[in-house]
This record gives structure tokens, sequence and C-alpha cells, in this order.
């Protein structure tokens, strides 16, 4: 133990040392000749084509760039992935495991972290770490209140927002208690995803970090204690309470996950409903998945927001490989294009203050996208709570809704 | 060809034959055990990587005090037994009634792209059709209706679990039909038929009388296996299936799932809870056969004769050309689909058209198809091999019936397979195997051998022991009656499963993700992937590539066999069985 202050003060010296620093430079190119030749297994959800195109794009480049084959395993859950690394430590298998990169974050890097299922840290000592924004956008190095310690690569930005179809919906609402007014104004015509499924969890969440009496009291883990925990929700479900009979099937029934409740806009079984990309209904209008009438709206206290980041495994084969493509994944070329509506649309991480004039023009927003808000107009950024709260809302949401 | 296979005839010597069981369970005893290990411990509380080391029954009162698991079980229960006894009651009550008839004919014709079809395929079509902003309501809307908008109502995720009963019920009953048939030839039910008629019973009564008891412990087990199937079913439910609560599948698959990887305690207890559920209602199964023979016998033996069966022919005949009818309605709304750029509510058709769904897909799809193809081929005769060693020598050693360990064939559709593959695959790290192709196989084999020995067990056991003997007596070895005695007159049975094996394959998504480490590309994994982004355009391509290989399977088996067999097979004089 007394080589600790002595350790700690060499890691200070690493940390605050230029980022230019010989010995941070020759690691990395340490990092990227241990790299060639690896085939890198990227775990990653396999859900919509636009992805899956831009995940083998990215390969691509890596592998023109650094010699590194990417195979994407497409899942249909992340949760696979996390039984396959489970399994594998339940195996006693602690290196040559057979996953070296998974798309993750929020619950289940929690409980990836929380288990001793990840590598690293790596993240922050990747060169296009430096580009984040980790100031003005704080859920890069905080994922759902867990501190990410450079255990995962932040990858990009989702905040909620609502898309609605113009053609029938006028007034939006522009506050929770407001959406209890519409929704009663228009019986039948919203709905949302029955929890678990995360969309619906992240609007029970909303709700609550609105009506809640104490706000801050969410970014700790939820309290033991039946009472206090009640108190902090009851307004949640008396909000539920009033808001169920004039929802889709007067609440009766919910649609299964976030894409079958676009599905069902689309359909036009509902006027409104909630996606975790400011870009989705743009992009999906672009493949005529929506109306030529849609929209998007946005609550004016602001919406939850959180990132999407990359993890390597404990065990995994091709660390070096996985890290490689990692900051691939951060750099500004692989962020200008998955920012494009063609690609995919999904917000980039990275600081505009920090990239050349060059870089950031790649950057700029479409010219004729009526559907996508500018980052200005997409209102403040709330802070996800603590994954605590959302086990225990389920949960609770569970007991009283559903069933 | 020929002479290869003269070669291969002594490896099926009795010698070697004798180990075929035996060899069986091997290959299924480690897997299964593991598996069953993987399910049981943890739901004791047993699972030292995620720090549950005290046995106990904490996962138990855990899942216990779930909010609306008794619901959930009901429901499970409910849908799965309605539906299993709907598609019994209509197989039965369509070839009763219509054996002979031209419609019985053109359906059987038409079953094999209904059985190549895979179930998440037709549980989006019918959801597709039947929702109120379906296919349906939109032929008629808004200029019959007056709907601008869907009307609100439940049509799908009905509170009571109908739509996936009706689901089920639509794609079960080919499955058990297709049993049926193939139960036929072995019951010889032309010589009943012909005998009661004579007797002046008639058409339908004569079938039920003389036919049904001869053949229902044929189609015992596939009846057991629907019924198990219906009550574990994920992919169907979370479209189908009302959600609060879900019934109990989803709910456990919803548990193996949690990002709280805690949650995998209670999810195991739920898998053991599942297991009890399915046995408990083949239990309840067996006890109303049991009731229905005690009733029935002294209908069967009072001599009424029945009348034309006129009514029961039109009844059963619209009942299961209707259920065709939805079938292919649903098949058709997704063909559209996977051709429309854009088809919103209440066109009757795609407004813009387009190729780019099936010219995205292109790619790949080669690969994909390729690793299904050889995987399900392999697994298909590594089944078929097997079964056929342990049905052979049970009669050579003139075994009733193969040892009780053969139940164990079944655990892997009685479990759910998302708490039982997490065992098989802990194993197969251990070994160092995953991620290989035998590892693949393996897995599939693991519940392709349970549907190609339950298709082929009871009609293997029921061909005529005359035969062989005749043939003995003429002094034919055990090994030439096995391959020119047997064999032939059970090629349609063989053939069908061979078939259905080879489906089964083909649909699998967890076995291939878990044994393959993500390192096998299927039409499956990546249709599976695929729908979690609900694109009905893509899941119609991907459905109907998923439903391609079975489908030239069954239309391969339903199609070639039935000459060769009726020539080689019906003794002479002898009426040619029904004609199929």
């Amino acid at each position: 133990m007394r080589l600790f202050p002595f350790a700690t003060a060499l890691l200070f010296a690493f940390l605050t040392a230029s980022p230019t620093s010989s010995a941070g430079a020759a690691s990395w190119d340490d990092t990227v000749a241990k790299a060639r030749d690896q085939e890198v297994f990227w775990n990653a959800w396999g859900g919509d084509e636009r992805i899956n195109a831009y995940i083998a794009w990215a390969g691509m480049r890596v592998w023109e760039d650094y010699g590194v084959t990417v195979r994407h395993v497409k899942l249909a859950d992340t949760a696979d992935a996390v039984a396959r690394v489970l399994a594998e430590k339940a195996a006693g298998r602690t290196d040559g495991g057979s996953v070296d990169l998974i798309w993750i974050n929020g619950e289940n890097f929690a409980a990836m972290k929380e288990n001793g299922l990840l590598f690293g840290p790596f993240a922050e000592q990747l060169p296009n770490f430096k580009l984040v924004d980790v100031a003005g956008k704080p859920s890069t190095r905080v994922d759902f209140t867990v501190p990410v310690e450079g255990l995962e690569a932040p990858w990009g930005m989702a905040k909620i927002n609502f898309i609605y179809d113009s053609a029938r919906v006028t007034e939006t609402p522009a506050s929770i208690p407001e959406f209890l007014d519409w929704a009663k104004a228009n019986p039948g015509r919203f709905t949302y995803p029955a929890p678990p499924d995360f969309i619906g969890s992240t609007f029970l969440k909303q709700v609550l970090i609105e009506l809640t009496p104490d706000p801050a009291a969410l970014q700790k883990p939820a309290p033991k204690a039946a009472a206090t925990f009640a108190a902090a929700t009851e307004p949640l479900w008396r909000y539920l309470e009033a808001l169920h009979p004039y929802l889709w099937r007067g609440g009766k029934a919910y649609p299964a996950t976030g894409t079958a409740q676009i599905q069902l806009l689309d359909d036009g079984e509902v006027d409104i409903a909630i996606s975790f990309y400011p870009s989705d209904a743009a992009s999906m209008m672009l493949n005529d998945r929506l109306p030529e009438s849609a929209r998007v709206f946005v609550l004016k206290d602001g919406t939850i927001g959180n990132t999407h980041f990359v993890a390597i495994p404990f065990n995994a084969r091709a660390k070096e490989g996985a890290m490689v493509l990692a900051n691939f994944l951060m750099s500004p070329e692989a962020q200008a294009r998955k920012q494009t509506l063609e690609a995919w649309g999904d917000q980039t991480v990275l600081d505009m203050e920090k990239l050349t004039t060059d870089e950031r023009r790649q950057f700029d927003p479409p010219k004729d996208a009526p559907a996508l808000l500018s980052p200005a107009a997409l209102g403040p950024t709330l802070l996800e709570p603590h994954p605590s709260w959302m086990t225990r809302i389920e949960t609770e949401w569970q007991r009283r809704f559903g069933s | 060809m020929a002479t290869a296979l003269r070669q291969l005839k002594p490896v099926l010597a009795g010698a070697w034959l004798r180990w075929v069981p035996a060899l069986t369970l091997a290959l299924f005893l480690a897997p299964v055990g593991a598996g069953l290990i993987g399910t049981w411990l943890p739901a004791f509380g047993y699972f030292p990587t995620l720090g549950g080391t005290a046995i106990g029954l904490a996962p138990w009162r855990e899942l216990f005090s779930y909010p609306g698991l008794g619901t959930s079980v009901w429901l499970s229960l409910c849908s799965g037994v309605l539906a299993t006894a709907i598609s019994m009651g209509l197989t039965i009550g369509f070839v009763a009634a219509c054996h002979n008839t031209p419609v019985f004919v053109r359906l059987r014709r038409l079953l094999a792209p209904l059985l190549a079809v895979p179930h998440l395929a037709i549980a989006v079509g019918l959801s597709f059709l039947i929702a109120p902003s379906g296919w349906i309501l939109r032929l008629i809307s808004p200029w019959a209706t007056g709907w601008q908008v869907p009307p609100d109502v439940a049509l799908v995720q009905d509170p009571y679990g109908l739509a996936l009963t009706f689901a089920l019920v639509v794609k079960e009953t080919p499955f058990l039909l297709l049993m049926t048939i193939a139960a036929l030839d072995q019951a010889r039910a032309g010589d009943r038929l012909a005998v009661a008629r004579s007797l002046g019973y008639g058409p339908v009564t004569a079938w039920i009388k003389t036919v049904l008891p001869a053949i229902y412990p044929q189609i015992r087990l596939p009846i057991y296996a629907v019924l198990a199937y219906s009550l574990s079913v994920v992919d169907m439910a979370i479209f189908l299936a009302p959600q609060t609560p879900p019934p109990l599948a989803i709910l456990v698959f919803r548990w193996f799932n949690d990002p709280d990887l805690a949650m995998r305690f209670v999810g195991a207890a739920g898998a053991v809870l599942q297991l009890a559920l399915v046995m408990a209602a083949i239990c309840l199964w067996r006890l109303a056969e049991w009731g229905a023979d005690r009733l029935g016998r002294r209908w069967l033996t009072a001599g009424g004769r029945g009348g034309s069966g006129r009514l029961a022919r039109e009844v059963a005949g619209s009942a299961m050309t209707g259920l065709y009818g939805i079938a292919a309605a649903s098949l058709l709304g997704l063909a559209l689909w996977s051709l429309a750029r854009r088809w919103p509510y209440p066109e009757a058709l795609p407004v813009t058209w387009t190729l780019d769904n099936w010219v995205r897909q292109a790619y790949g799809l080669w690969w994909a198809g390729g690793t299904t193809l050889l995987t399900a081929v392999a697994a298909a005769a590594a089944a078929l091999a097997l079964t056929l060693g342990c049905l052979e020598n049970e009669q050579r050693r003139g075994l009733t019936t193969s040892g009780r360990g053969l139940w164990l064939l079944y655990a892997p559709l009685l479990v759910p397979q998302v708490g039982f593959l997490f065992g098989v695959q802990v194993l197969l790290v251990r070994l160092d195997f995953d991620g290989t192709w035998i590892a693949l196989i393996w897995s599939h084999l693991l519940f392709v051998l349970p549907y190609v020995f339950l298709s082929l067990a009871d009609s293997y056991r029921r061909l005529d022991p005359r035969y062989a003997r005749a043939a003995l007596c003429l002094g034919a070895s055990p090994n030439r009656v096995f391959w020119r005695v047997k064999l032939p007159m059970l090629m349609r049975p063989v053939l069908f499963a061979a078939a259905v094996g080879f489906a089964v394959s083909v649909a699998q998504y967890l076995p291939t993700l878990f044994a393959g480490a993500g390192r096998f590309v299927t039409l499956t994994t990546e249709a599976v992937a695929l729908a979690g982004g609900a694109d009905r355009r893509v899941l119609g391509v991907y459905a109907f590539m998923q439903a391609l290989l079975p489908l030239l399977a069954f239309a391969a088996v339903l199609a070639l066999p039935a000459r060769r067999h009726r020539a080689s097979a019906a003794p002479p004089g002898a009426p040619a069985g029904v004609p199929l």
C-alpha cells in the first residue's frame, strides 16, 4: 500500500502530460501494430438495415487503414452477447473469448461493470477521445449515473423526442401535464411501449423527472425504504392512473416494442410515438417508413438524453483490433458519416470546437429535412436517473398496471 | 451410389447397432444434462459467477410474488391447450370427413408451403391481416366503414390471447395434418375403411370408428410436441399476445434478457415452472385421452352406422380451406410488403412499389443460405441415422420400446430454449468446442432429433412385422430386410421425418448464436435480428427466404415418393391404401 501515493502521482503525471507525449504515442503505435490482421467480432443489435450497412462500411474502412477485419454479429438483443460473456466466465475462459466488442449502454453496462465482465480502462487512452465533448455532453463519461471510468468508448447520442403526424395533429403538448390534456382531448391516439421495453421505461422516467418533488434524488440510488420511494414516485402513479383511460386500447394493451409503436404511428392507429433518436423521424421518412407529414417535437423543460457506447469484454481475443475500431468510430470521418440521414442520422459525440473547419463542415445539417430539429430546438437534455430507479419503477408498473 | 450404399451396410450390422441407442443418449446426455443443470441450479440460487453460492428458495419466492404471474400461467395454459385442441380437432375432422375427396387431394398438395413458412412470418403476416389497421379493414375502408383512421379495438393482443391461439392453429394444423397423413399408410386405412363401408357404415363414421383408433397412437407424440410448443412459444407471442401480463414464456425470456443479471435466478425458476406447466398440460391431455377412450368405447361398438357425412364434409372442408386461405392471405400481405416502398392506411395496396428491399438483401444471402443448407442437411441426416439405428435395434432385440432413458430426447422441446441453452453454452466453452461446425450441428441436433424421432418412431414401430418375418423366412439377412423391405416400405415417413428435421434446423436462432459463437450467419439469424426493427418490408423478404429451403424439402418429399411407395409397398391384390 505504500506504493499507492507514488502510483497515483505517476498516473497523474501521465494524465496531465500533453496528448502527443512520446510514451502515449508509442503505446498507441504498439496497439495499432498488434491490431493488424486481427479479426474483431463486433456484437451489435442488428434490427436496422441502415445501421447494419453503416457497421459494414466502418469495417471496410478499418480494414483499409489498419488491416483489421470486422465481423458484425447481428443480435436480436444485446443480452445475448452479455449471456455469451457470462457463459465464458462461468466456464473459466479468461482469454480468447468470442466477443471482441459490444454495442452497449445503461443497465447492460452497469451489470457488466459490476460483474467484472469488461476490459479496461481503455477508452480515454484512444487518440480520438480528446475530440469528445465531455463537458457539453456529460453522459459520455457518466452512463445512467454510473461512472464510465474508461470501460466503454462513446459512440453516439440519443435523446427522447416525439414523432407526430402533422396531417392529423396541429397542437402538440409541451410538457408532461399537457400530455394528459392532449390525451383527454384525443382519446385512444397515444400509447407507450410496455415496460421493460426501454422506450416505455424511459417514458416513465421522463414523467418521473418532471413530476417528482426532488429530481436531484433520482441521481442517487433509489431509496431502500418503501415510504421514501413511494413519496418520490407517487406523482408518477397518480399521473399514469389519470392518463391510461385515454390511451390507445384504453390503456388495456400496449405495443411490445418501441419499433412496433412507430409502426402504429405509420398505420394511423396512434398520432404520437416516442423515439430515442432525434433524427429517427427524418431518417425514416427518407426511407419511406413514415409519411411526408411526420414531424418532431420535444418538451420545453427538456427530455432525457444518454450516450451509447462500445465496450470490450474482459476476455476478448482481439482487444487491440477492438480498440482500433472503437477509435475509428470516434473519428470525425466516421462520426460525420453516421450523422447523415442517408447513413443513419445518429448524433455525434464530438465537440465541434475541437475540430478543424473542414472537419466541422461535414457535420452541417441537411438543408431539406423538415422533421429534423436543430440542436438548439431539441431543448435541454435531462440526465438519466440511477439504474436502480428503472428496476424499481418497472416492477411497480408491473404490479399496478401489468397484471 | 449403389455400391457405396452396399459398402455401408455392414456398418449397420448387429454388433454396431446395439450401441446406437447408447450413442444417441451419450450425444444427448451431456448437453441435456448441462442444459438442465444450467436451469435447475440457478433456480435454487446457485450460480457462482453471479455471486450465487447458497442453495435456497429465494428465486422461487421472487417468482411467485411477481405481479400477474397467475394470469400469465393461465394465459399460457389456455392459449396452448386451446390451440392444440382446435388444431387436432380440425385435422381429424378434416381427414375423417374429406378423405378421398378432391378438396383433400388439393389441400394435401398445398401442404408444403404452409409447413415451410416460419412461425415469425405467420405471426407478422397474420397480425397485419387482422389488425384494426390491417389488410382486411384496408380493403373495406373508408368506403364501406367510414373509418378514416383505424378503429380502436383490440383485434390483436386481445386480453384472452385469442389472436395468439388463432395463429398457433394456423401454424400447427398443417404439421398435425402431415403427421396424420404419414400415419395413414401404416394403419392400412384403406383396408379398414373398405371393411367398415361394406358393413354399411357411413364414410365419416367408418373413419372415426375404424381408422382413428388405429392412428391416434401414432400422432400422439406429435400432438404433445404441438402442445409443448404452443405453451412455450415466444416469437409469435411478442406480436400477438397481450403484454399486461404476457404469457409465461415471454416473462421467462424477459428475465433471462434482463440487463440486471440477478434476474437470471428468477428466470431459471420461471423456466422450471414452464417445464412443470408443459408436463402438467401433457398429463392433463393424457387424462383426457383416457376419458375419451372410456367414454368412446361404448359408442364405437354400439353399431351406429352414421349418415352420408355430407354436412360434415362441407363444414370440415370449408374450415380447412378457410385456414389455408388465412395463411395464404397472411403470406400474400407480407409478399406485397416486400415489394412496397410505402403502404399507408387505408390504401388497399401499396402506393409506391420497389425492388430495393430485395436488391439490398441479395448480398450475403448466398453465404447465409449456404451455411443454413449445410447445417440443416448435416443435422437432419445425423438425426435420421441415429433414429433409424435406435428403432431398428429395438426391433431386432425384440424390445417393445427403447429404454425409459429416451424421454430425455424430448427434454430440449419441453424446456424454454433461453434457459436451457445457457448450460449447453457453458459446456461447449468448457470443451473449447464453441464456434465450430461440430458444435453448431450438435446443438441443432438437440432440437432436430426429437422431431425426427417423434415423426418416425410410431410409423416404424407399427409397420406390420409379418413383412419382415416373411422376408427372413425367405432367407434374407436382417440387414437385407432393413434395406430392401422396411426402408422402401417406410420411405414416405422416413423422408417426411427428414424434411421435418431439415425445417426445424433451418429455423433455429438461439442454438446457432450460442453454439456458433456468432461465427455462423444463417438466414434465420439474419431474419430474427432484423425482426427487431419491425420493418414489414424486410421481414417479407426474409420470411420468403427462410421459407424457401424447407419449402423445397417438403415439396420434394410430398411429390417424389408417392409413386415409388405405392408400387413397392402395396401387397398384390390389396387396396392401394388411401390415394394421396
